[in-house]
């Protein structure tokens, strides 16, 4: 867009800056690389110990911590995790996470883009202090509402109900959506709004038919952040969940470590187990977390 | 436009009326669960913190402000309140620099530069109370972290890293760091990246040197993005709750306490539900101040400063 007008103009500049010496050495490109990779190992060193520390067997694990490779390798931690006596935890856990994802997920982008609509292309009187309010939401942090909170699930019946988490959770979600939602919405050009009218469609048809399929990349990275956030959740579900069969994966891997405080190398397969899916749906998702993050952050 | 505004004149009544509903039936439920589950119970926080209450029993024993002034004459609060101080000067003296410095490495097209982001900030999707399971198990005297100190020769450094009543917050603050510098990096890359590169370019041309040009010229349009980041940071820091409640649980004896840590452990493990509750709203009060502060000199000086138009 304005980068390639500014990498026009900036050629120019960037010749007279080689003339008089002052680029970029070719020996600054080696330290940089340098410590980038440092940090880089310092970033990646407690994934990979945990990694190949579910490939070792504990004697090794305790025994020889140095040792960065397993030998033997063993695979039965993994598969206990997975298919044998730790399973049932485990995918009975990771469904909870799917659960709890999804329903406040779909309610906090559901609603709030709702609400974004009203914000961003309805004039009303009190519009920016509704909005306002909202927005106080980010200001401060979720656990001064969390004593409370529990006296109030546990009062409309809910405690131990994966929906006391999810409610809660999706409602903490709301004024980050909002705020990245609105500016969206608010993008898009009048001149579509007056024709779906004529086209004769109401104030729902042209949310639902227009804006929301426009607006599927905003949509996208905001389903994406809420995701994040409720999949790692750890203190609502601490207080509201109460029995094991209801546990999300963050408590699960928590309470596995306490319950096999001795059998490491079973902590450490199912920690990874745990935390494969957030790190595959990184992977994939990359660019529209990194993308709404700052779109968040930047844009205030 | 005006053709359509013409032919609904007539019935301008009902127009009005259909925009009311529409407005009510998009806003309120994200209205009701909002207040419901988000300013309701800090309402709620702020009259329970005034009952002598456990949280189960009617709620009759009216104490006043007597809860908030246990709270400041407690060593265990006064040490949370010096600890998320101790780690918002610690994110500030020395995280957000890392950040920024991370960022500027990056702030450049050279191979591999995706796979850098990509690591660094990778961190930041892990859940907290799963790093911290890993990480009670990389520091256990005699881990990995020690044996490999010792192996680089900087055995001397090693320490009882959880269990050191001074030296667990540094541990908790490089964790911490570990996790979350990836997010300000990111967010001080997207800011750099905002920066038209030709106005550097023109103060080197100008004779600044480099370090001259990336103080006087990057470092202030960098303003707004740093800004927000230090706030975010801020935030973060006063509600530190999940990694510490795993590796410490606050301890040895309250000195890796927090404020969040101490809300939990006396208003929901003691059933002081009155107590706890004040410290929510002392944590609130907080929160308010500094969120107050930054709307005051942080984000009006942003939006009106000419610099926002490149971020836009």
């Amino acid at each position: 867009m304005k980068t390639t007008a500014s990498t026009a103009r900036a050629t120019s500049a960037s010749l007279i800056l080689r003339r008089i010496g002052k680029v970029a050495r070719p020996g600054l490109g080696f330290v940089r690389y340098v410590i980038l990779t440092v940090v880089a190992g310092f970033i990646l060193m407690p994934i990979l110990y945990a990694v190949l520390g579910g490939f070792k067997e504990n004697g090794q694990l305790v025994g020889d911590p140095g040792s960065i490779i397993p030998s033997p390798w063993v695979v039965s931690n993994y598969t206990d995790v997975l298919f044998g006596d730790s399973a049932a935890f485990f995918w009975r856990e990771a469904a909870n996470s799917v659960i709890v994802a999804v329903v406040a997920v779909g309610l906090t982008v559901g609603l709030a883009a709702l609400a974004a609509f009203v914000f961003a292309r309805l004039m009303f009187r009190g519009r920016e202090a509704l909005y306002t309010l909202f927005t106080l939401g980010l200001l401060f942090p979720s656990a001064v509402a969390i004593l409370p909170l529990y006296i109030l699930v546990k009062q409309i019946g809910l405690e131990g109900n994966l929906l006391g988490v999810a409610l809660p959770q999706a409602a903490f979600g709301l004024p980050l959506t909002i705020i990245i939602l609105r500016p969206f919405f608010k993008s898009i050009p009048v001149e579509l709004e007056d024709a779906a009218k004529i086209d004769g469609c109401g104030s729902f048809g042209f949310f639902w038919r227009v804006l929301l399929p426009l607006a599927r990349p905003a949509l996208a990275t905001v389903s994406i952040l809420a995701i994040v956030g409720t999949w790692n959740a750890f203190m609502l579900p601490l207080i509201l969940l109460n029995g094991t069969d209801q546990w999300t994966l963050p408590l699960g891997v928590v309470n596995f470590s306490g319950l096999y405080s001795s059998d490491q190398a079973r902590i450490l397969a199912f920690t990874v187990c745990a935390i494969t899916p957030a790190v595959v749906f990184y992977a994939l998702a990359e660019r529209q977390i990194v993308g709404g993050l700052t779109a968040g952050g930047v844009k205030g | 436009m005006s053709a359509t505004s013409a032919s609904v004149r007539p019935r301008v009544g009902s127009k009005r009326q259909t925009k009311w509903l529409t407005i009510s039936l998009f806003l309120l439920p994200a209205l009701a669960l909002y207040v419901l589950f988000v300013l309701f119970p800090i309402v709620q926080a702020a009259r329970y913190s005034l009952f002598d209450w456990n949280g189960l029993n009617p709620l009759t024993d009216f104490i006043g402000l007597k809860n908030y002034e246990t709270a400041f004459n407690s060593d265990s609060f006064r040490r949370a309140l010096a600890n998320n101080a101790l780690i918002i000067f610690l994110s500030l003296a020395i995280q957000i620099p890392f950040s920024l410095a991370c960022a500027v490495l990056l702030n450049r097209r050279f191979p591999g530069r995706g796979l850098f982001r990509l690591i660094f900030f990778l961190p930041y999707v892990l859940s907290e109370a799963i790093t911290g399971i890993v990480f009670s198990l990389l520091l256990q005297p005699g881990q990995l972290v020690d044996t490999g100190l010792q192996g680089v020769g900087l055995g001397g450094l090693v320490q009882d890293w959880l269990g050191d009543y001074t030296f667990v917050m540094i541990t908790l603050f490089i964790i911490i760091s570990w996790k979350y510098f990836g997010f300000h990096m990111i967010i001080l890359l997207a800011g750099l990246q905002g920066i038209p590169r030709e106005i550097e370019e023109a103060a080197l041309i100008d004779g600044a040197g480099r370090w001259q040009a990336f103080r006087h010229v990057t470092l202030p349009l960098l303003g707004p993005t740093l800004r927000v980041s230090v706030f975010l940071s801020m935030i973060g820091a006063l509600q530190l709750f999940d990694m510490i409640w795993v590796m410490t649980r606050g301890g040895p004896i309250d000195s890796s306490n927090t404020m969040a840590i101490d809300m939990f452990k006396r208003g929901f493990v003691e059933q002081q539900m009155g107590y706890g509750s004040a410290l929510a709203v002392i944590l609130f009060a907080f929160g308010l101040v500094l969120a107050l502060a930054y709307q005051r000199f942080v984000l009006r000086r942003d939006v009106e400063g000419a610099v926002t138009a490149f971020n836009g």
